[in-house]
């Protein structure tokens, strides 16, 4: 394998590498937590709090219908977020790392 | 008992035996137009007949043919992702969900969106940046190859072909509601057009069928319903519209029976569009929530897209596109099933198929005119057209996903150690996309009249519990190893499967039985009333028993038919008299069963290998780096290729 002369450890262990391991991992499980959680609102909420879900905001429309709206939103929210901050900040980081990877492998490729 | 039967019978047997004949030539389309139809389904097939015939000189390499060169934008694959996600069951089913039980049908559509966060934050980048063609690509990295191999294409096999059954069964049932061909024909028809896609398009060919039949139903859903907002008003004007419409309160007021009872009618069609008509089981719900939010993760043919895609940052933009359309297209949805509750009416749509699945096709023709007119029935062939490429698009994903398994993982990866030149795996290809859809096509046939409405359930379940904790703990968890992916696949396929046989989604015959009883014994009382009320003078009072008295005589019919035919059993597949486990969705279970057995099998054995590997999945898979970029993987045999 050509790859063996990269030391993979080195690279876990740099402090960029950790950098980005440290931003990215919070941050992902922040967001998977509460947009799961917020999911599961609206069964929880529909079976045990239907009282809530038939009050009613502006002629038909009822606090489940705007909820289950709401998710849309949540959603796509997320998922917005996510992409700007990748864009942002974690793609340049792991465009930093790639450039030391690929010095390395030219350092140790010589014959 | 037996005098009354006998009394019954004979007014029973003519309504029947009318309602036979006309049950078998019933079809949404008119036989006058059904030359339309034939029109649009020839005009769609032509048009990916032509995208394959361009795609198939294209197709050279193994690259080529799994992931359409690893070239697409992230737009692209957003639409191509969207094609394979919406199949027919969320495009006609959910639409008839919330024709028939209002808000909870709503309820239900919601998990589908909120599935693609978990692909978005956790699968789409790690996927694109260290796999290749399949899923087993990423078990493989860092656990023992051959194994994880064998136990991920197994997995895939066996989700794909849940699903693909579903599809089929559903699709040859669709065409022959809506226009009358024979069920085997239908069936044949679905696979044989799959198998030209795929054969000789490969990933290309594929990609652009479910690209164009994603813009199809996206434009279609959205003609319809501003047709519904001109006719009934936008959102708030729209609800007001559904809540005082008089078929909704009457549909509200038969599902409540005894509890609509003192409700006003504005009442009743407000229930409407509150929680509670359908759902009994909130647990049920959660369950279904838990394979949808972590199984859409693990669906082989989803994951199979990000390698399409050449780089994590446009993995990452095709799930952004992807649930934009996904979330607009089930916001859409909301309008298309409260549209038919109010323009075709709960009856209409139940007398052609009790599930609701015909809801959007008949909204679209009585939008264009009723069923009477050129335009009305012109929409709704182009809806049924749409339907239709809907599920050869998903059908050809599904089998790319199965042949992939099979001819990279199995033939390539594990009997030929990785050896193999590229017209080799190219051919290996082909050779298991036909043999995977030949099977597909009998075991379609072979489930005619079969309940498979719980099959992708099931298949979102073993993908939730099998596929995904494998896929994530191996991506974010140093001591995961093959022994635990092992574990894993297994424990969680099993439990999955195991818990839907023992669950009230499998047939018990002690009940069928006993409420096939019922209905006889109370035929006899039901066709008193409707008699009186065929006496009466008003027109549209006799009218409607007509039907009555049509619909028992089916319902006795279906009833002698099912005491006839477990006469001689009392137990369901698995010989039980009376379900073991009550949800119908395992995933709640299955799940952490599937993680903890992961865990517990990966603590219990050492493997050096996946220690000493981690840290190059840790870092490859959260930077890209040394990713085969897809100029290097059209070379074919790179460097990376001997890894495999």
């Amino acid at each position: 394998m050509g790859n063996c002369a990269i030391d993979w450890a080195a690279i876990n262990a740099d402090p960029r590498f950790r950098e980005l391991h440290r931003r990215k991992s919070g941050f992902l499980g922040l967001l998977m937590i509460v947009s799961v959680g917020y999911y599961f609102l609206l069964p929880v909420g529909a079976a045990w709090f239907p009282e809530l879900f038939r009050i009613r905001v502006a002629g038909a429309v009822n606090v489940g219908l705007l909820f289950a709206l709401s998710e849309f939103v949540v959603a796509w929210g997320v998922a917005a977020l996510y992409t700007r901050r990748a864009n942002r900040d974690f793609d340049r980081l792991a465009e930093e790392i790639r450039g030391e990877i690929a010095g390395r492998m030219a350092r140790g490729a010589v014959p | 008992m037996k005098r009354a039967l006998a009394r019954l019978l004979p007014a029973l047997l003519a309504a029947g035996a009318a309602s036979a004949a006309w049950a078998q030539s019933r079809a949404a389309v008119p036989e006058q137009h059904r030359w339309l139809t034939f029109a649009v389904f020839t005009a769609i097939i032509a048009l990916t007949m032509f995208v394959t015939y361009v795609a198939a000189r294209r197709v050279r390499t193994p690259a080529d043919f799994y992931t359409a060169g690893g070239g697409l934008s992230g737009l692209q694959n957003g639409w191509a992702i969207a094609g394979d996600y919406l199949s027919a069951a969320s495009f006609l089913g959910v639409a008839g969900l919330i024709s028939l039980w209002g808000y909870d049908g709503f309820m239900y559509s919601v998990g589908w969106l909120v599935a693609y966060i978990s692909v978005l934050l956790v699968i789409a980048e790690p996927c694109r940046n260290i796999g290749k063609y399949t899923l087993s690509d990423l078990l493989a990295y860092r656990n023992d190859p051959k194994l994880a191999r064998v136990f991920g294409a197994l997995s895939v096999i066996t989700v794909s072909t849940f699903y693909l059954v579903a599809q089929m069964v559903g699709g040859g049932m669709l065409v022959k509601t809506l226009i009358g061909i024979d069920y085997e024909i239908s069936v044949v028809a679905v696979g044989s057009l799959m198998l030209a896609y795929v054969i000789f398009g490969g990933m290309v060919a594929t990609t652009w069928v479910q690209i164009i039949k994603a813009v199809l139903l996206v434009a279609a859903s959205l003609l319809m319903v501003v047709l519904v907002w001109r006719d009934y008003g936008f959102f708030g004007g729209f609800l007001d519209s559904v809540v005082g419409d008089a078929r909704v309160q009457q549909r509200v007021a038969a599902i409540l029976g005894d509890g609509a009872a003192g409700l006003a009618p504005a009442e009743l069609g407000q229930r409407f569009l509150e929680p509670g008509l359908l759902f009994r089981s909130p647990l049920d719900q959660i369950s279904l929530g838990v394979a949808l939010v972590f199984g859409t993760a693990g669906l082989p043919h989803i994951l199979m897209r990000f390698f399409t895609v050449p780089t994590a940052r446009a993995a990452r933009s095709s799930v952004v596109w992807a649930m934009a359309i996904i979330g607009g297209f089930y916001l859409l949805t909301l309008f298309l099933g409260l549209g038919a509750a109010l323009k075709v009416g709960a009856p209409a749509i139940m007398d052609i198929d009790g599930g609701g699945n015909m809801a959007a096709p008949l909204l679209a023709q009585a939008l264009g005119g009723g069923p009477e007119s050129l335009l009305g029935n012109f929409m709704l062939a182009f809806v049924a057209a749409v339907a239709f490429a809907t599920i050869v698009a998903v059908v050809a994903g599904l089998v790319l996903a199965a042949a992939s398994a099979i001819a990279h993982d199995l033939y390539v990866g594990v009997v030929r150690d990785g050896q193999a030149s590229t017209e080799t795996q190219v051919r290996a290809a082909r050779v298991a996309t036909v043999a995977f859809g030949v099977v597909a096509i009998v075991l379609g046939i072979a489930a005619k009249g079969q309940n498979v409405a719980h099959l992708v359930a099931l298949a979102f379940a073993v993908a939730a519990s099998a596929n995904f904790p494998c896929l994530f703990m191996t991506l974010f968890w140093r001591r995961c190893n093959t022994a635990g992916i092992v574990a894993g696949m297994l424990v969680g396929t099993l439990a999955a499967i195991g818990l839907v046989l023992v669950s009230p989604n499998m047939t018990y015959p002690k009940a069928v039985k006993a409420a096939a009883q019922q209905v006889l014994d109370e035929a006899p009382q039901r066709l008193r009333a409707i008699e009186t009320a065929l006496a009466a003078a008003d027109f549209e009072r006799v009218e409607q028993a007509k039907k009555e008295r049509a619909a028992l005589g089916r319902a006795v019919a279906r009833a002698r038919d099912e005491l006839e035919r477990y006469r001689h059993v009392d137990t369901s597949l698995v010989g039980l008299e009376a379900p073991l486990f009550e949800l119908r969705n395992p995933g709640l279970l299955s799940l952490p069963l599937g993680f903890l057995a992961l865990i517990v099998a990966s603590l219990l054995y050492r493997d050096p290998r996946a220690e000493a590997m981690w840290d190059e999945v840790y870092v490859r898979q959260n930077t890209g780096a040394l990713l085969a970029s897809a100029a290097r993987l059209q070379g074919g045999n790179g460097r990376s290729e001997k890894r495999f």
